[in-house]
């Protein structure tokens, strides 16, 4: 009797999990599926989900109309270059914090997040300045530097709760063996917490991937990424819907398949990190 | 010897115009006659191998925002920046925008429509050339309109919408009589109802700059909107903008639909639209005050006080809003496809009139729009769906949740009045008017 409930509970849960799932993703198949039709069929007032001519005419206009791999690579650069960057920031400041705790220590960190709370137009005008008299605008160093300050709180939590995990001991060990910080934290600490490390990296790099305000306000033509692909296509007066569709897949599919091959690293990391 | 110097005059020559070449930039909005002037721009650059060009396309608002930062902070990412009418005579003003007065010699200001040219002027300078403008009208279904033993005047009333309206209507079949903006926004149901409402006697504001929302004529004209809108428009109208509205009257859904006259192309384009060989076209209604319901809107090139290129932005302004351009799209695309409503040769051609079935009723609307009296009461302010002052984007948008939160039923018509009328007073005295 009580096999039997534990069947039932899991399969409600089961059904709950894939409902859930289902809803998350169907836009994101939709999407997938609009890519493939006319515009016509796009707007249709019967739309149908499989019945339809199938055409890859969208993604031949969007490639023809836009430097698609312009816009890839500047994503490329600024998503990895700006996790790069802020992992070489925040695993010092993540290790003295976990490891060389002051009473303040605490109240740093919720300072740190709390700056994330701030609505981005909040600064706007001076960071703009400031890009524009290091003459910044447009370019991508520019948009790695202010990627990596906008998802460093993010990433020294995720960091922090990670140390915390290790115990305190092993590092005493190493410093007993005559090991210098760098060496403490290069040697000892970074190997046991790589995935750790590996899973913020992930995540660091999708929400980079994924930015869409500072990324449109500070960029033109020279370092724009694949969120300005994608603002391009829509239109206030005019009916580009499978256009933007395809865009939009030509814009999330290399996140969704990094998203797939990393998932075990990332729930991981998401269940061990900030939101422990 | 002579072919080596050849070689390296050739090469001087090359390196010489690769070095020399000035790249603009110019951002500008995803319309499809924007998409077409980036597509010709190759004739601009094979005729001009000194300049350079680097595009910049986005979605309306987005560009609104980052052209309007860089403006304000001098940034200069932009050579060339598409803006509307809105726009215009605030950086005109504001010492934002650069005079164009190197737009050459062949180059026809005096062919530009009054109205239009007389938005982008200030003090007697011209600050941005239209590449294209637009009025609203009336697009109907004519065979829904015959089974209804009706007529559309070619100067409805706005009584006789409502008529025409009711009798479309069937909603079992998914037919509702009257189309019209609902979404929230300055640039949405604000830019229809501020339109609608200058033909009711209405205005934003009176000589003093007090606003006027507790007036009978903006009771009528938005108990009007609502009623009509409840009663005959589709479900869900307070999400409709453009584009929602174009796919249902596409799609027969709408049987009279009021908005921009660019609209008139995609309507009655085969490719697209279901009913294309079922449309017809009218002047936006009016009450018998003298003034109608249309609005009068330009999309704009204009080069930011920032730009150091300002020679080679004046030249591409120049080609890109000029009646040799607009030979070019007719010939690369059809007359159709020809950017409407800033020159009046265009409507002396009779290849674009016997192309284009809304090109009369497009002129009409353009002319009989004036922004410098917009409405029948005298105001102290330019426009005729917007005020043109900086604060308008704001309470504009303010204004348009009222009125969007009177559609759906949450406010009454006499509140959302109020409630609009009580934050454009703060708003105005908060910015100081009047100044």
């Amino acid at each position: 009797m009580a096999n039997n409930n534990s069947i039932k509970t899991k399969l409600i849960y089961t059904f709950i999990a894939w409902t859930i799932s289902g809803l998350i993703f169907f836009p994101i198949l939709w999407t997938l599926i609009t890519s493939f039709k006319t515009e016509a069929e796009a707007i249709s007032a019967s739309p149908s989900l499989f019945m339809f001519d199938w055409t890859l005419e969208n993604y031949e206009d969007v490639l023809a109309r836009s430097p698609y791999f312009n816009h890839f690579w500047n994503s490329i650069v600024i998503s990895i270059g700006s996790s790069i960057l802020g992992l070489l920031i925040a695993i010092p400041a993540a290790w003295s914090m976990a490891f060389v705790q002051t009473k303040r220590t605490k109240n740093l960190l919720m300072w740190m997040l709390s700056t994330k709370m701030l609505p981005p137009v909040g600064v706007l005008i001076p960071i703009y300045l400031l890009f524009r008299d290091f003459g910044l605008l447009d370019t991508k160093v520019g948009l790695v530097i202010v990627m990596t300050l906008i998802n460093l709180p993010i990433m020294v939590w995720m960091l922090y709760t990670y140390f915390r995990e290790i115990p305190n001991e092993v590092l005493e060990a190493a410093r007993m063996d005559g090991a210098s910080i760098g060496e403490e934290i290069l040697y000892v600490l970074l190997p046991i917490a790589l995935p750790g490390i590996a899973s913020t990296l992930l995540l660091n790099v999708i929400l980079a991937w994924n930015e869409a305000f500072w990324t449109l306000i500070l960029t033109a033509a020279n370092a724009a990424p694949l969120t300005a692909f994608i603002a391009s296509y829509s239109s206030p007066e005019g009916l580009f819907y499978a256009k933007l569709s395809a865009a939009s897949a030509m814009a999330i599919v290399p996140i969704l398949i990094l998203g797939w091959f990393s998932q075990k690293q990332l729930v991981r990391g998401l269940s061990f990190g900030a939101v422990k | 010897m002579s072919i080596k110097k050849s070689i390296i005059a050739c090469c001087s020559l090359f390196l010489s115009t690769a070095v020399l070449a000035e790249t603009i930039t110019i951002a500008t909005v995803n319309n499809g006659d924007m998409i077409t002037m980036k597509e010709l721009s190759k004739s601009f650059t094979s005729e001009n191998p000194d300049i350079n060009l680097k595009w910049v396309t986005l979605e309306e608002n987005i560009l609104r925002q980052r052209v309007t930062t860089d403006v304000a902070t001098k940034g200069g990412q932009y050579d060339v920046m598409t803006i509307g009418t809105y726009e215009v005579p605030i950086w005109g003003k504001q010492g934002w925008l650069r005079e164009l007065d190197k737009l050459g010699e062949n180059y026809d200001v005096d062919d530009i429509l009054p109205a239009i040219r007389n938005g982008l002027t200030v003090k007697d300078k011209l600050y941005a050339a239209p590449f294209y403008a637009e009025s609203s009208m009336v697009m109907y279904r004519t065979d829904l309109m015959a089974k209804a033993g009706l007529t559309m005047p070619k100067a409805p009333s706005w009584e006789f919408i409502q008529k025409a309206a009711k009798a479309m209507t069937d909603k079992q079949s998914g037919v509702y009589g009257l189309c019209l903006r609902g979404k929230a926004g300055w640039g949405e149901n604000i830019a229809l109802i501020t339109a609608m409402s200058n033909s009711f006697g209405a205005r934003w504001f009176d000589q003093n700059w007090k606003p006027q929302f507790d007036s009978q004529e903006w009771h009528d004209t938005l108990q009007y909107y609502v009623d009509s809108m409840t009663k005959y428009g589709p479900p869900g109208s307070s999400a409709n903008g453009f584009n929602e509205n174009l796919a249902l009257f596409q799609t027969g859904k709408c049987g009279i639909w009021i908005d921009a006259t660019v609209a008139g192309a995609f309507v009655t384009n085969k490719e697209n639209s279901e009913v294309a060989e079922h449309v017809g076209f009218a002047l936006a209604p009016d009450n018998g005050l003298g003034k109608r319901g249309n609005w009068l809107w330009s999309w704009t090139l204009a080069i930011p006080a920032s730009s150091k290129k300002s020679n080679a932005a004046q030249r591409f302004i120049s080609w890109a809003t000029s009646k040799e351009y607009t030979e070019l799209v007719a010939a690369k695309k059809g007359w159709v496809n020809v950017p409407p409503g800033t020159r009046a040769s265009l409507y002396n051609n009779p290849d674009y009139m016997a192309a284009a079935p809304f090109a009369q009723i497009t002129l009409d609307s353009i002319q009989s729009a004036d922004p410098i009296n917009p409405t029948v009461k005298p105001v102290p302010y330019v426009g005729v769906q917007f005020v043109a002052i900086p604060e308008f984007q704001g309470i504009g948008t303010a204004v348009g949740q009222q009125f969007a939160a009177a559609l759906t039923g949450q406010m009454t018509v006499k509140q959302a009045l109020q409630s609009a009328q009580r934050l454009v007073e703060r708003a105005m005295r908060k910015a100081r008017y009047p100044k």
